[in-house]
């Protein structure tokens, strides 16, 4: 029970449902109010009290259970190596992954627990043979089926999501206030719970430091300085400085960021656009297809809030014996940086999921070479 | 039925406190008022402040009511220290918070330079280490502050060696006797007479609350020596030798005294009867438990007779709290921060423990209210608890879960 409003109205159907319900708040940094501050987001003292009043009304007990120096592992400091690793890394994700439904799971099962409620926006169904599977919400504007896809079918053995079939979070905040939750009204957080102010370069410059570097096209011709690659990201149009236009006079984009060198590459939208993404860590939310191995037609999501993309995915074995997924838009997707998750569904279920370490662009490199020399 | 087994966060009110505090709050009347009805609630004030008095060897004059036990320390460590030029204190590892966060205040506000006393094994501060601090230029000392009775483990100090330290070495000493009083016999001057202290200087301060034995919460008292010289935190009205301003209150004084005078001259009786509890206690946890550690002193004349303080190897004391609570049984870990969240003991860290133990300890504390069937009622509950949290383990960097 993070102290919003859908853990606490998730929390009150599990109750309602006839479960036996305990509220347990995740304490994710030792010294609360150095995360986020006011009313939003996690690990506050205000928020661990609003979870426990709406603990209290739902007449559930409610402890807080302190996960800080895995969180501090796990999603904050793998959130800044990723981000030196010239990557772009969903930390909602990865504490999905690594505390709600591994750290939290555990200790919950361990403890005699059966399964972990949260008030994520996603549906679990059960097929005729028992087997689970992981659907979108029916909100559609709250589905965060997309932050859940890292679950695979152990996690999600565990896990329950009463708010699934809300038609809308208006309801929810409606349910709440019927309920006499004084978090009926709160307001629902975003960013990174961790980054206080929402700064997420100021905060990341204090941690991986910034270095003036190169800002190259894509034929490797210096166009300008930056003050530290991890300042930017893929698709990234602004604040990128170049004294001189492109030659066509287009607006240029951030394409790719190389951390080992420190510099930024950039070049014109069209360049943005991607054919092809595969990363070599790969799950399935449920039952995987029946032959991974041969394509199969499914729709990509690379972020919590884009519109998927209907796609061809397979799973390819290089010489090596390492598999990857593969995943073919069937038109470019735009603005794909490497360590997003790639979330690929079949109708409303989410089929699975890879973290992208490579793409292909659309618009290959070597005529822009030949344009070059030319 | 719940089973109670936490007295040391605090515990119940007794009749004779509840029905004193009742028919003190019907009575009305500003005990700093100059009219008859102001005198009437001056004298129950004062009637009470003789009777906590009494049963900390003090003179009343040197009782000042607070608002709880933290405000007095509060007072007492500032105090002294603003009064004096000297900027260290010292202070032992292992303290209640109330001590550790007024005196890392000091150090980040005040330019207060914190000496942090060892503690042995067993909880004990290590006198040749004060002593030590003590002959290392006293004059830049402004006082040395320490609990009476560790409130985790249970461990009670030396006080006559400590209170004949600080005034050989003429600094003024606090005494955090919250978890002490009403455990322990207590008196204020035997303490400072048998020390030799001179005016001003060794045992000048002493901080006790009266919800724990019994009074209710939201009245404290810090017994301060009138020889002492201390700033105050509180300025208004002038109220208690100009140390504490504010009104008093008189109903909460009241009660507390009621409580005071049930208590103590029922000490001696009652700690027997407890002690014999714990050990029955303990008897049960260690058979239940082989390979769990009890803390602290295992001498009864050297600790609290009503706690009990164990570590067990491989659980996480916050799992046991819950499994425990679940069987219905309250216990605790110790001391939690202001959101919830266990934190590792901060006193067996200091007894130089390592993490995973200060991780798994669990205390459990027996009062007035506590019962054979109470322990026994813990002790059938423990086996499952235990294992259950063995198997929960101590939160480790990988899960089953991950990949």
């Amino acid at each position: 029970m993070s102290g919003g409003v859908d853990s606490a109205v998730a929390a009150a159907r599990a109750v309602d449902a006839g479960h036996d319900v305990v509220g347990v708040h995740l304490a994710l940094s030792r010294m609360p109010g150095t995360l986020r501050t006011g009313s939003r987001g996690c690990c506050t003292i205000e928020d661990s009290m609003d979870a426990q009043r709406a603990a209290n009304l739902i007449g559930i007990p409610y402890y807080v259970w302190d996960f800080s120096e895995r969180f501090k592992a796990d999603v904050v400091d793998d959130f800044i190596a990723e981000y030196s690793a010239g990557r772009t890394p969903n930390p909602c994700m990865r504490c999905n992954e690594r505390i709600k439904f591994s750290a939290l799971l555990e200790k919950a099962v361990s403890l005699g627990f059966d399964a972990v409620v949260t008030g994520h926006y996603a549906s679990i169904t059960t097929d005729a043979a028992g087997n689970r599977e992981l659907h979108r919400a029916a909100a559609w504007a709250k589905d965060q089926s997309y932050v859940l896809g890292v679950l695979t079918t152990e996690q999600l053995a565990y896990a329950m999501f009463p708010l699934g079939a809300t038609p809308s979070k208006a309801e929810v905040r409606a349910e709440a206030a019927a309920r006499g939750f004084s978090v009926a009204s709160k307001p629902d957080s975003h960013d990174i719970c961790f980054i206080p102010d929402g700064d997420t370069r100021g905060w990341l410059a204090e941690r991986v430091g910034a270095e003036t570097g190169d800002i190259l096209d894509r034929t490797g011709a210096k166009l300008g300085e930056h003050e530290g690659a991890h300042a930017y990201t893929v698709g990234q149009r602004r604040g990128l400085q170049i004294g001189t236009p492109a030659a066509d006079g287009k607006p240029r984009f951030v394409l790719e960021v190389r951390p080992k060198d420190n510099t930024v590459v950039v070049g014109p939208k069209e360049a943005l656009d991607i054919a092809e993404i595969a990363g070599s860590r790969f799950t399935w939310a449920g039952l995987p297809p029946l032959n991974s191995h041969m394509p199969f037609e499914c729709e990509v999501q690379i972020r919590a809030h884009a519109d998927p993309v209907p796609a061809t995915a397979v799973v390819s074995t290089d010489a090596a014996g390492a598999e990857e997924l593969v995943v073919t838009p069937h038109v470019p997707l735009n603005g794909v940086a490497p360590g997003q998750t790639a979330v690929v569904y079949v109708g409303t279920r989410v089929l699975g999921q890879c973290t992208i370490d490579r793409t292909v662009s659309a618009v290959p490199v070597e005529p822009l070479l030949a344009e070059a020399r030319a | 039925m719940a089973v109670y087994l936490d007295h040391a966060a605090t515990t119940p009110m007794s009749d004779t406190a509840i029905s004193a505090y009742v028919d003190a709050m019907a009575v009305v009347g500003n005990p700093s008022s100059i009219h008859s009805q102001g005198q009437n609630a001056r004298r129950l004030l004062e009637e009470a402040r003789e009777q906590v008095a009494a049963t900390l060897g003090c003179d009343p004059i040197e009782v000042v009511f607070t608002g709880n036990g933290t405000e007095a320390i509060n007072l007492a460590i500032k105090g002294l220290f603003w009064a004096r030029p000297g900027t260290r204190i010292l202070v032992p590892g292992g303290e209640h918070h109330a001590t550790i966060d007024t005196v890392e205040w000091l150090e980040r506000h005040e330019d207060a330079v914190i000496d942090w006393l060892p503690l042995d094994e067993l909880g004990r501060v290590r006198l040749d280490a004060l002593e030590s601090a003590l002959a290392t230029d006293a004059a830049s000392i402004a006082l040395v502050s320490m609990l009476w009775a560790n409130n985790e483990v249970g461990t009670l100090q030396p006080v006559a060696e400590i209170a004949a330290l600080a005034a050989r070495y003429g600094i003024p000493l606090h005494l955090d006797a919250v978890a002490a009083y009403g455990h322990v016999p207590i008196s204020f001057a035997d303490v400072r007479a048998a020390s030799g202290a001179a005016a001003g200087v060794g045992l000048v301060a002493l901080s006790v609350s009266a919800h724990k034995i019994g009074g209710p919460v939201g009245i404290g008292a810090l017994v301060l020596s009138r020889t002492a010289a201390l700033e105050a935190l509180i300025h208004g009205g002038g109220q208690q030798r100009q140390v504490r301003s504010g009104t008093q209150d008189v109903a909460a004084a009241v009660s507390f005294a009621a409580a005071s005078g049930a208590v103590i001259p029922a000490m001696e009786g009652e700690s027997a009867r407890v002690e014999a509890l714990r050990s029955r206690l303990v008897a049960g946890v260690v058979a239940a438990v082989p390979s769990v550690v009890v803390n602290g002193d295992p001498d009864a004349a050297g600790r609290l007779p009503g706690t009990a303080h164990f570590a067990f190897p491989g659980c996480q004391g916050d799992s046991l709290l819950f499994l425990l609570d679940a069987a219905g049984v309250s216990v605790s870990t110790g001391s939690a921060c202001q959101a919830g969240i266990p934190e590792p003991s901060h006193v067996l860290l200091a007894m130089g423990r390592d993490d995973e133990t200060a991780r798994s300890a669990l205390r459990v504390t027996l009062g007035r209210t506590t019962t054979e069937a109470d322990v026994d009622a813990f002790v059938a509950a423990l086996p499952a608890a235990y294992a259950q949290a063995a198997r929960a383990g101590l939160a480790g960097r990988t899960t089953s879960f991950d990949r």
